[in-house]
């Protein structure tokens, strides 16, 4: 059993209208591996994720949660399944009408594990995990800077202590050093936790820090996985051009859309 | 010149587009509603929204159904005084005020804040993610968006209507009285013994439907809404044109309904 990927992805689709987005992505993300994937900006990489949250519904393929092929499980299964997969959207996507301590424990409430009144005071725990101050719980999401927002939609991603971990774009749209520290962040509590994460970047020194394997989205297909630590030099021309940034490579940028 | 046919082919695709959108509107009415019979519930939600939908809307319909009663009690006297018949002011303000004016201008009324209000809020947590994030959060966003805000409407805006026909009632009263000579006590007792349980119910039920179509167009139109600050915009008037329409073809319908015998 040791052996079956945490999660494994086979012959993945997913069209919106003619635009094909994925077009038979296969993944394997072993049990406690760090994977970043990295593509271009409209790659399809969100909606790689959020067909694996059920957010999307793929038009063919598998995604396996160990062994278990989450698509083809009833209802109910298919939901527990997926409350083991903690996400970090792209943007934060806190509540805004919510302060942050509802927010941080929004999974706990929503599951019945603790009351209002103890989720105050886990609030504070899972604030001080990302590095936050307990006064900032009674604070709007509107009342915070960008790194903020991404601390406080870390915590409230790690809430419920998930084994499975996505983050889209953690550090796009943050100052250097911010995203140096939110990577640390991420590192610690994919560690602390034991998780197995996957991270979506198209930042180089970010991919690097949080990835231990790598897989690169192009044309809706994986055509490059590795370790990460072989990003700049993988001998693959797609993923060099794009690592190292040149405009001149195998990869056209498609202007028109 | 273009093709004749092409016009009758793009006929034929907006009226398709029209019954898609309804059925798809209605599937997901009908979704919400089943959220309200299985748990678990959102009491807080609930409560919110009434609040917003019922308690916050009372201003605006109070100040409509007064001066809707007024207006209505002095164009009445001014028509109905050329045939002799002025003295059915009473009865004229309250059949019509229970009837048809409370329930379709407190729907206007809470049609243009609730609808667009709901959205604007359930678009801008559509193309921010925040429904998505509510499913990753063991939250089922139907149950905890919608279902609470489409029981709220079809509460809430009964109780509206019952506080227009007080007012609305009360503002053709006062015109009556303080304007046009009528003794009060008689405009009252006429108001009273005029007034049949059928016709303030059936406004009432008018009502409950126009809360939810309300809070239904609004939900729907913000739910599925997509394209940024621009489609939230679209979703938002679409929502209010949407349900002020349906508000004004389902009143015709339902009187249709109960009156035409
Ligand atoms: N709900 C949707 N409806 C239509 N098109 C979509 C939808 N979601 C994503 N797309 C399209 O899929 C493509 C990939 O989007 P996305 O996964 O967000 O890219 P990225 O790799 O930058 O995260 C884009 O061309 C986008 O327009
Ligand atoms: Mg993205």
């Amino acid at each position: 059993m040791s052996d079956t990927p945490r999660i494994r992805i086979r012959g993945l689709r997913k069209s919106f209208g003619a635009n094909a987005v994925l077009d038979g992505v296969d993944l394997d993300v072993p049990r406690g591996t760090s994977m970043v994937v990295i593509g271009g900006s409209g790659s399809g990489k969100s909606v790689l994720l959020k067909c694996i949250l059920g957010l999307v519904a793929p038009d063919a393929g598998s995604v396996e949660i160990d062994g278990q092929d989450i698509l083809r499980l009833p209802w109910r299964e298919r939901r527990v399944a997926r409350a083991r997969i903690g996400m970090l959207f792209q943007n934060g996507a806190l509540f805004d009408s919510l302060p942050v301590w509802e927010n941080v424990t929004f999974g706990l409430l929503a599951r019945r594990m603790l009351s209002r009144r103890a989720a105050r005071e886990q609030a504070g725990a899972l604030l001080a995990q990302v590095g936050l101050g307990p006064e900032v719980g009674v604070l709007a999401p509107a009342e915070l800077s960008g790194g903020m927002q991404k601390r406080v939609a870390l915590a409230r991603a790690i809430a419920a202590q998930p084994d499975i971990l996505f983050f889209d774009e953690p550090t796009t749209g943050l100052d250097p050093i911010m995203g140096a520290v939110i990577d640390g962040l991420i590192v610690d509590c994919v560690k602390r936790l034991g998780s197995t994460a996957v991270a979506i970047t198209h930042d180089m020194a970010s991919a690097g820090r949080i990835g231990d394997a790598a897989a690169m989205l192009y044309r809706g297909r994986i055509i490059w996985s590795g370790p990460a630590a072989r990003l700049m030099d993988s001998g693959c021309a797609e993923v060099e051009q794009f690592t190292h940034g040149r405009r001149e490579g195998p990869i056209q940028m498609a202007l028109r859309r | 010149m273009s093709n004749p046919l092409d016009h009758i082919a793009a006929l034929g695709r907006a009226v398709l587009g029209f019954v898609r959108e309804a059925g798809a509107m209605t599937l997901f009415g009908l979704d919400g509603l089943g959220h309200l019979l299985r748990p678990p519930f959102y009491p807080r939600r609930f409560g919110r929204a009434l609040l917003e939908m019922g308690f916050f809307s009372l201003p605006v319909v109070a100040l409509t159904a007064i001066f809707t009663g007024m207006v209505l009690a002095l164009q009445t006297y001014t028509g109905f005084s050329r045939f002799n018949a002025a003295s059915a002011i009473a009865n004229v303000v309250v059949i019509s005020i229970t009837r048809e004016l409370g329930p379709v201008l407190a729907g206007l009324m809470v049609a243009g804040r609730i609808g667009a209000a709901t959205a604007a809020e359930l678009g801008t947590m559509r193309v921010t993610d925040q429904i998505d994030a509510l499913s990753t959060l063991s939250t089922e966003p139907m149950k905890y968006l919608v279902a609470p805000r489409l029981l709220a409407g079809i509460i809430a805006l009964p109780l509206l209507v019952v506080v227009a026909d007080i007012l609305g009632v009360m503002g053709g009263f006062i015109v009556a009285t303080a304007k046009l000579g009528f003794i009060p006590e008689l405009y009252l007792h006429q108001t009273l013994s005029f007034m049949q349980a059928g016709d303030v119910i059936s406004g009432l039920v008018k009502a409950a439907v126009f809360g939810f179509l309300i809070a239904l167009l609004g939900c729907y139109r913000g739910y599925t809404s997509r394209g940024g600050a621009e489609g939230v915009g679209a979703a938002t008037t679409g929502a209010v044109v949407m349900a002020s329409i349906l508000i004004l073809a389902f009143d015709f319908g339902l009187t249709e309904l109960f009156f035409s015998k």
